[in-house]
């Protein structure tokens, strides 16, 4: 996934805002805004954080400059390098799709930062902090620590499959009041737009997003 | 067996809930996914784990466990210790794997079946 063919594919779909949230690092995003930039689609600089117990929770914030001081706290606690004939090539790309770099990291990996120190720092840095897929069995918030912790202060939950978050039901302990968004965790080109979320905004940024979730001012979440 | 004979049997480091010391052990499970530990411990068993968020207490109540053994050298949050104290429920350490440690567990018999 090159960031012209994930934008080029976005605009296709009629997607508007997309957030960029590669494992435990955020090299990527800036070309991707570059070209969002001439495709007009917004995108959001982001991480998708594996915490200390495992559970994926994304990290999106308003500029580059804020998702890359989450690098570097996620890069102090992220330990291991990566074998790439095992977990593939890790490109970092420019907005032309050409390769200018590989990050060595184990971007894999469990970073040893907990999950209620990434809710506080991404807060402390202007971020939303999103549980990832939660309807899904690995590496979820809810497959990890069972149920959510009501003092975590996680902005919104998200849902990769609507159906199987349909059959689960809203009876799972511990998740009661907290936002549900819907998209994609595209992982290939062909994943994006599989599923979506509809915003009511007056612009596509983070404040507006946070008060959509939280249905402030007329801003919402659609379904 | 009651926890306090196998902190003292295996030498356990006891980290927080010292009143629940007292509580009979009927067997054991091993897991660090809380929504699987929810779905099989059962009361009265010691579980060991590597998971040390504070939700482990939780479980432990809901499941009405009679301790918890954080393995592999792993210490509890704060926050984990704050309320494994307030529930009484033991969080016991051992440097040992839960292979290691769950094996010697079963040979001293608890949750012994017959093969």
């Amino acid at each position: 996934m090159s960031p012209k063919a994930v934008v080029e594919r976005s605009a296709g779909k009629g997607l508007d805002i997309i957030a960029i949230c590669d494992h435990n690092t955020a090299e990527n995003v800036e070309a991707c805004i570059r070209v969002g930039m001439q495709h007009g689609i917004r995108v959001l600089p982001g991480l998708e954080i594996n915490s200390r117990e495992e559970a994926h929770t994304l990290a999106i914030f308003e500029t580059p400059k804020q998702a890359l001081a989450m690098q570097d706290i996620v890069y102090q606690h992220l330990d291991g390098v990566n074998r790439p004939e095992l977990f593939g090539d890790q490109v970092i790309a420019n907005e032309f799709d050409e390769v200018e770099g590989f990050n060595d990291r184990l971007l894999i990996g469990a970073t040893g930062i907990g999950l209620q120190e990434i809710v506080g720092e991404v807060h402390r840095l202007g971020g939303l902090s999103i549980a990832s897929h939660v309807d899904r069995p690995s590496f979820s918030i809810l497959s990890q620590l069972g149920f959510i912790p009501p003092d975590l202060g996680l902005d919104a939950l998200e849902v990769s499959h609507p159906e199987t978050w349909e059959s689960m039901g809203n009876d799972t302990p511990g998740i009661g009041g907290l936002p549900i968004v819907t998209s994609s965790d595209a992982h290939f080109l062909t994943d994006i737009g599989r599923v979506y979320t509809l915003f009511v905004l007056y612009a596509p940024d983070i404040e507006e997003i946070r008060k959509a979730l939280h249905g402030e001012s007329g801003r919402k979440v659609g379904r | 067996m009651k926890v306090e004979e196998v902190q003292a049997l295996f030498h356990l480091d006891v980290s927080a809930g010292q009143k629940g010391l007292g509580r009979e052990i009927t067997g054991g499970y091993c897991g660090d996914l809380l929504s699987d530990v929810m779905a099989n411990a059962f009361q009265g068993g010691v579980w060991l784990t590597i998971q040390s968020h504070q939700n482990i207490v939780a479980v432990a109540v809901l499941k009405e466990l009679a301790c918890i053994i954080l393995v592999n050298g792993h210490i509890p949050d704060e926050e984990t210790k704050g309320k494994a104290e307030d529930e009484g429920i033991p969080i016991l350490l051992s440097p040992l794997s839960a292979y290691d440690l769950a094996g010697r567990l079963y040979e001293a018999g608890i949750g012994k079946t017959e093969a």
